[in-house]
């Protein structure tokens, strides 16, 4: 399997920072960071990811059902996930959680048909003094109010890019 | 820019340089007292840096509160295994989002927090276990670190002075359970993040089953302006037994919440009020989760406490992580409860029994409860199911699910009730968004 040479760089990178006979070190690294080249854990991955950590493909398999942000299946190109856990239900993330999914016409860990959008209802992500809060990809959004969400989900079905939706402010770009 | 606006009742210590122009950079670092703390360490013996820490009264920041010199004190001198540091930034107790500020604004007061650490176990090597979702902050990290190695505070002969220490980040790729400390190892080692039975603990047998010094980003962070301003000034700052400032994340039905440095100690009211503001809307405070969801939530009469570890544990709550949740009267507890526990039966890593049924009927229970279907037995049988979980499982997220049940159901009782009519929830009211 061929990686682009940035992610070869990486996973380089990766493998040399564990000592010499700890390499299985590297494997969830290297994992999240080739999902987000390929899409999504593939047979194919887990086997090259396996080899290149000195662990059998069924090792990989066993690691990667047990973390929530690695999927056997692909996710829309901008995943949206919106946090309803306690900090942020209290100041609406339940509502903004219901209004996207209607929106969307897509429920939880499901993709718009054209692939573009996938939403997931997601636990705590560190932003509770800015709550609500939405993550799209690796972006927070904070204080999102239902407008913002809604300029945000009508910009990204519109097939804009996340820093192309102006209106809503991304906070670490 | 900031996130939120800075309160004058604040002790700004780990965060004096929060604001400042391109405060992430080591030049700005080393021109406001960066890496003096780890110089001023080169010349001290490393139980001088282990008692001075002793002395500052700095308990583990993540949650636990253990004295964190004690735990430093428990890594083997002699060791043929080499030893390792291991940062612990698997931010996710709901209610806590402060280590992503102190990453994301001065990573290399981390880094030198990291570097002392090593000095005083003898260590050399560290890694920063960042949680997936903050991807931008591994970027930081990584960008921090490649400042540090070029201006020689990383790498085979520090400072010309012939140390070494190899720093480096690794990902998590999403599970609550990894910030416990044994699963964050097991995680590290690329396995499922299933908890370890301790003894033997992570000083002892950690990263590799190698001696290993394990604490919260904040912890590491308060190292350097110890060691520079003295630990007897650190616990000056804070309670007996108590030492420091501390990260409080306000969150919840207040007008100002944020990211506020305290003193250790100060009075939960004068928190929600002064730091933050006070209650939105003018309504009427029902409830504070004190230190993020794992801790056991206090009645608004028992607000009126101190925010020090021992201060809560005598209050049968804990100051856990900082994460301070402030609920108003229009809150219903039942929902709150249920949250919480969705969020627990979500991320129990399943290893132990009483933690995976638990939570998992727990759930149902609460489910069922808020529809409006539960009976008056189910009111007895929640309490009875979380208490059969406290001290039965291998790592605390058993005992972090029933806790804050357990007390919503004996300190909220009257909710229940309120719920056994099959109507619709009389608490959850009209929209919470505030309007933009």
């Amino acid at each position: 399997m061929t990686f682009s040479p940035e992610l070869e760089a990486r996973f380089e990178k990766f493998l040399a920072k564990y000592p010499a006979d700890r390499k299985r070190s590297a494997m969830i690294p290297m994992l999240i960071y080739a999902q987000d080249e390929v899409g999504s854990m593939t047979d194919e991955l887990i086997g090259e990811v396996a080899k290149r950590v000195g662990a059998s493909p069924l090792n990989v398999n066993e690691v990667l059902t047990y973390y929530s942000m690695l999927h056997r299946k692909p996710l829309g190109k901008y995943h949206v996930q919106i946090c309803t856990n306690i900090s942020c239900l209290l100041v609406g993330g339940e509502e903004l959680w219901n209004r996207a999914c209607k929106k969307l016409g897509i429920g939880h860990k499901e993709v718009t048909a054209d692939g573009r959008v996938s939403l997931e209802e997601v636990e705590c992500m560190g932003a509770c003094s800015w709550a609500p809060a939405v993550q799209v990809n690796y972006d927070f959004y904070h204080d999102v109010t239902m407008a913002q969400l809604e300029k945000l989900i009508d910009g990204l079905t519109a097939g804009k890019k996340p820093e192309e939706i102006t209106e809503v402010q991304r906070v670490n770009p | 820019m900031l996130y939120n606006q800075p309160n004058p009742l604040e002790v700004r210590i780990l965060t004096k340089r929060f604001g400042l122009p391109n405060s992430e950079s080591i030049d700005t670092y080393l021109a406001n007292d960066g890496y003096k703390a780890f110089e001023k360490a080169l010349g001290m013996s490393p139980d001088e840096i282990i008692n001075e820490v002793k002395a500052s009264g700095l308990r583990g920041r993540g949650g636990a509160g253990f004295p964190t010199g004690m735990k430093w004190s428990f890594v083997p001198k002699q060791s043929s295994k080499p030893k390792y540091i291991m940062v612990n930034a698997d931010e996710s107790e709901p209610g806590t989002c402060k280590d992503r500020l102190l990453i994301e604004y001065d990573p290399h007061q981390l880094i030198e927090g990291i570097l002392i650490a090593g000095l005083a176990v003898g260590a050399q090597q560290g890694y920063v276990y960042i949680r997936g979702e903050y991807r931008y902050l591994i970027d930081i990290v990584d960008r921090a670190i490649d400042e540090a190695y070029a201006r020689g505070y990383l790498g085979d002969n520090i400072l010309g002075r012939g140390i070494k220490f190899h720093l480096a980040t690794h990902s998590g790729a999403g599970a609550y359970e990894c910030g416990e400390e044994s699963a964050l190892l097991e995680s590290f080692e690329g396995k499922r993040g299933n908890p370890r039975i301790r003894p033997p603990f992570p000083a002892v047998a950690g990263a590799y089953q190698s001696p290993t010094v394990l604490n919260n980003v904040e912890t590491f962070c308060a190292v350097p302006p110890i060691i520079l301003q003295g630990g007897a000034y650190f616990a000056g700052l804070g309670t007996p037994k108590n030492g420091g400032t501390r990260l409080f994340c306000l969150s919840g039905h207040i007008n100002k919440p944020g990211v506020y440095e305290l003193p250790m100690g100060f009075n939960l009211m004068r928190m929600i009020n002064e730091v933050g503001g006070g209650m939105r809307n003018g309504r009427k405070l029902k409830a504070v989760i004190p230190g993020g969801s794992s801790c056991p939530v206090l009645k608004a009469d028992e607000c009126d406490l101190a925010m020090d570890f021992d201060t809560l544990a005598a209050a049968k709550s804990m100051l856990g992580s900082g994460g301070v949740v402030v609920m108003d009267e229009d809150t219903c507890m039942v929902k709150a409860a249920l949250r919480i526990m969705r969020f627990y039966a979500h991320e129990s890593c399943g290893w132990c029994i009483p933690c995976r049924e638990g939570t998992a009927w727990l759930r149902k229970l609460l489910t069922r409860f808020h529809e409006g279907m539960g009976t008056r037995n189910d009111i007895v049988l929640i309490g009875d199911l979380a208490k059969n979980m406290l001290g039965r499982t291998f790592c605390p997220l058993g005992d972090a699910a029933a806790l804050p049940t357990i007390s919503i159901v004996e300190k909220w009782e009257e909710e229940f009730v309120a719920h056994l009519n099959g109507e619709p929830c009389p608490y959850d009211k009209s929209s919470r968004l505030v309007a933009a």
